[in-house]
């Protein structure tokens, strides 16, 4: 079936593209793209009545209206921006092992509920993603049952002990993007380095789960005058820093590929900062929730607010906007980990840690370009381009030949954060009942509509 | 009145005068003959107890006794909690048995709290984690009060492992609530900087907190802290920051130690000062007795 996304306004930063056009799509595939003006002049036209071709534009509250006909479909994006799909480099798919959690099933449709076309799951699932078999087993089922294509990340050392390196290259060939005992740092810096040198072969990056464990002992929320005041133990923000700090060192003596995942604290972001001037092939994500929820979240003792790294400081939190404004950090990331609604209704030390991120990333993402941190242009760079390039994927560009990944997304459309009605099996999320406004109203993976 | 009593930061002034006021006239009752009054006959308290304790569960369910009420005790190992209970279950389980009042302590901080969303009874905390312990501070309080004729404009120091202690944040909270002065004292590895911002004092040395104060309050020092190194042994903590007779000649003439029990006679606190005439340890336990009463008969349980 042929496909044509009419009138909208096509973003594109792997082809420095933000104009209004159409984008022609036939079997999964991008064939062309027709951009008639530009997206930057269209802005200031904005409050005109008149839509994109002079004719007045109809139906833009509801987002789109289609035209069907048994061979050809048209999306009209009249005041929409279409963007190349989102992905998320940091996702916990549960399967196998916690389906009470989340499957491979909801978690793709969770993603694309929430505009990602592709999402990279996690190794730490039951058993561990640390052989070629359970690598086989999460691509097959994916393939099967969900919604969206699924790229495993394989452990760095068997069963995520940190003890010795998993088999990366043959994981490697059965799929795996990149590797990471996430969830657990790797405390061993021998085997930390030998993995850094070793992933070299295969051009892979590492991701690191930076969190030194005898300084995070216990702890359950940030470390400061308020976890003092809650009776909760607390992890410092030097926890987190002082492994980034050692694995910088450790990417330069190995010479490897080193991404740091969720990046919280204002240490941190400077540490990586720096380490980039210095001209060293680093990379560092954040999540959504280190900018836009602070530690007084936990307030009352709210489960759903207890995360690893912990939600930080005001001045994290600003840091964290800085860093991803001049480029410090490349990628936001959900960490998506969802957990059962018993496992949160519990004291506050014994729930465990996460939440759940694919249906409000964009949501909360949005906001930074409403702050002016970022552009759209920038915005789609780190939740797609970024990712797809820190992983070699040929994904995160609307170039035609490329697969048809596409989200479309209102940005004036708000909508109300609803735990009960996520996709995801995990309701666990502290935006309860927040108002955001940029709803993907429709996200394509590889031609197929979700919308 | 509140339904629950969960911790001291968040009650007001008003409220924690009343109970003191109220724990006055069952100290008088206490010294009757008979000493059981009728006022809560008919309704039940649990204490659910999720850490071992000798005293603090001893004085609740005395204190409840006094009251007429119905008591059970459920220790932590003897309950379904080993069998993977939740905690909000076994409380539910607890209120469908007709349980007006639930007595909680619990390792974890936030346990009382999470229970006064769950359950219709009123949740007294006897101690979660390392947050709060507020009716040990309103023992506490009315042994001062008793002693020292008031509280507002007082110096009182808490000696000891801060950090860990929810006597002493309870402590900090009412104390700073009624005009006191708070000095709190230890090493840097129990006792936060961060704590200044809630307007008490930090020493690490005893001769320079202890100075002119007017209440020492000695706190348990656990033998576990040494294995995690918050210092090196029980010896060498006593040797700076015990409580000997020459140190409380730093503090005033008048001074009284308090300590909420049990001691560690000689590291701590040494004997000579635990059974001397300063000493009002023991005051605190019948005062204990009191004022648990008087929490318990002004939160009232159940109300339909």
């Amino acid at each position: 079936m042929k496909i044509i996304i009419k009138n909208g306004r096509i973003i594109d930063p792997s082809q420095d593209m933000d104009g209004i056009g159409d984008i022609h799509i036939e079997n999964g595939k991008i064939t062309k793209i027709v951009v008639r003006r530009n997206g930057e002049t269209e802005k200031r036209r904005a409050g005109k009545t008149e839509g994109p071709n002079g004719k007045s534009v109809e139906g833009n509250a509801e987002g789109h209206s289609v035209a069907e006909s048994p061979r050809q479909r048209e999306i009209d994006a009249a005041g929409l921006f279409v963007m190349p799909g989102l992905i998320d480099m940091h996702t916990h798919l549960r399967e196998p092992g916690f389906e009470y959690k989340e499957t491979i099933k909801t978690g793709t449709a969770a993603a694309v509920k929430g505009g990602f076309t592709a999402v990279c799951a996690m190794p730490n699932t039951n058993p561990v993603n640390d052989n070629s078999s359970v690598t086989d087993f999460i691509i097959r089922k994916a393939i099967q049952e969900g919604a969206c294509t699924v790229y495993p990340i394989g452990a760095i050392t068997r069963g995520q002990k940190g003890e010795e390196l998993a088999e990366m290259g043959i994981m490697f060939g059965e799929g795996c993007v990149a590797f990471s005992d996430d969830g657990r740092p790797v405390m061993n810096s021998q085997i930390m380095r030998r993995a850094l040198e070793y992933s070299r072969s295969f051009n892979v990056p590492i991701i690191s789960h930076c969190e030194d464990l005898n300084l995070s002992e216990g702890g359950v929320m940030n470390e400061g005058l308020l976890s003092v005041t809650l009776g909760l133990r607390g992890i410092p923000a030097e926890a987190e820093e002082t492994m980034i700090a050692r694995d910088i060192a450790l990417a330069g003596l190995a010479r490897g590929r080193l991404h740091i995942a969720h990046v919280s604290t204002r240490g941190s972001v400077r540490l990586v900062r720096e380490a980039k001037e210095r001209g060293m092939d680093i990379t560092a994500e954040t999540c959504p929730h280190y900018f836009s929820a602070g530690e007084k979240a936990v307030l009352g003792y709210n489960t759903n607010a207890k995360v690893n790294p912990p939600l930080r400081t005001e001045e994290d939190m600003e840091a964290i906007k800085l860093g991803l404004k001049d480029g410090t950090i490349d990628v936001i990331a959900t960490d998506h980990a969802p957990h059962h609604r018993d496992e949160k209704l519990m004291e506050f030390d014994h729930a465990p840690f996460g939440i759940s991120g694919l249906e409000t990333a964009l949501g909360l993402s949005l906001r930074l370009v409403e702050e002016g941190v970022l552009t759209v242009g920038q915005l789609v760079k780190k939740m797609a381009l970024n990712p797809a390039r820190i992983l070699g994927l040929n994904k995160g560009t609307l170039r035609s030949g490329s697969d048809a990944d596409i989200t479309i997304v209102d940005l004036k459309k708000e909508f109300s954060v609803k735990a009960e009605e996520f996709a995801s099996k995990g309701k666990n999320t502290p935006f309860d009942g927040w108002i955001l406004k940029g709803t993907p109203v429709l996200t394509m993976c590889k031609g197929k509509i979700y919308e | 009145m509140l339904k629950d009593l969960v911790g001291i930061k968040d009650i007001s002034k008003g409220d924690i005068e009343s109970v003191l006021d109220t724990a006055s006239s069952f100290k008088d009752v206490l010294k009757r003959d008979i000493k059981k009054v009728p006022a809560l006959r008919g309704k039940t308290a649990v204490n659910l107890f999720f850490e071992p304790s000798t005293r603090t569960r001893t004085s609740f369910e005395l204190a409840e006794k006094r009251l007429s009420l119905d008591v059970v005790n459920i220790a932590a190992t003897t309950s379904s909690l080993v069998k993977g209970e939740s905690l909000i279950d076994t409380a539910l389980n607890v209120q469908a048995l007709g349980a007006d009042f639930i007595i909680i302590r619990h390792p974890s901080s936030g346990s009382p709290h999470l229970l006064s969303r769950h359950v219709r009874a009123s949740v007294i905390n006897a101690g979660d984690g390392i947050n709060e312990h507020p009716t040990q501070a309103l023992l506490d309080a009315f042994t001062i009060k008793e002693k020292m004729g008031g509280i507002e404009g007082l110096s009182i120091a808490i000696v000891g492992d801060i950090l860990h202690s929810r006597v002493a944040k309870s402590n900090s909270y009412l104390l700073t609530k009624f005009g006191a002065e708070v000095r709190l004292i230890g090493p840097p590895t129990l006792v936060p900087r961060d704590l200044e911002s809630l307007g008490v004092k930090v020493f690490h040395d005893m001769e320079g907190g202890l100075r002119d104060v007017d209440v020492v309050m000695m706190l348990r020092i656990q033998m576990e802290r040494q294995d995690k190194g918050f210092f090196p042994s029980t010896l060498e903590y006593s040797r700076y920051w015990g409580l000997t007779a020459e140190r409380l000649l730093k503090a005033k003439k008048e001074a009284i130690v308090m300590h909420p029990g049990p001691m560690n006679r000689g590291v701590e606190i040494a004997s000579e000062i635990a059974d001397s005439e300063r000493s009002v340890i023991l005051d605190q336990v019948t005062n204990g007795l009191a004022v648990r009463m008087a929490v318990m008969y002004l939160l009232g349980g159940v109300r339909e």
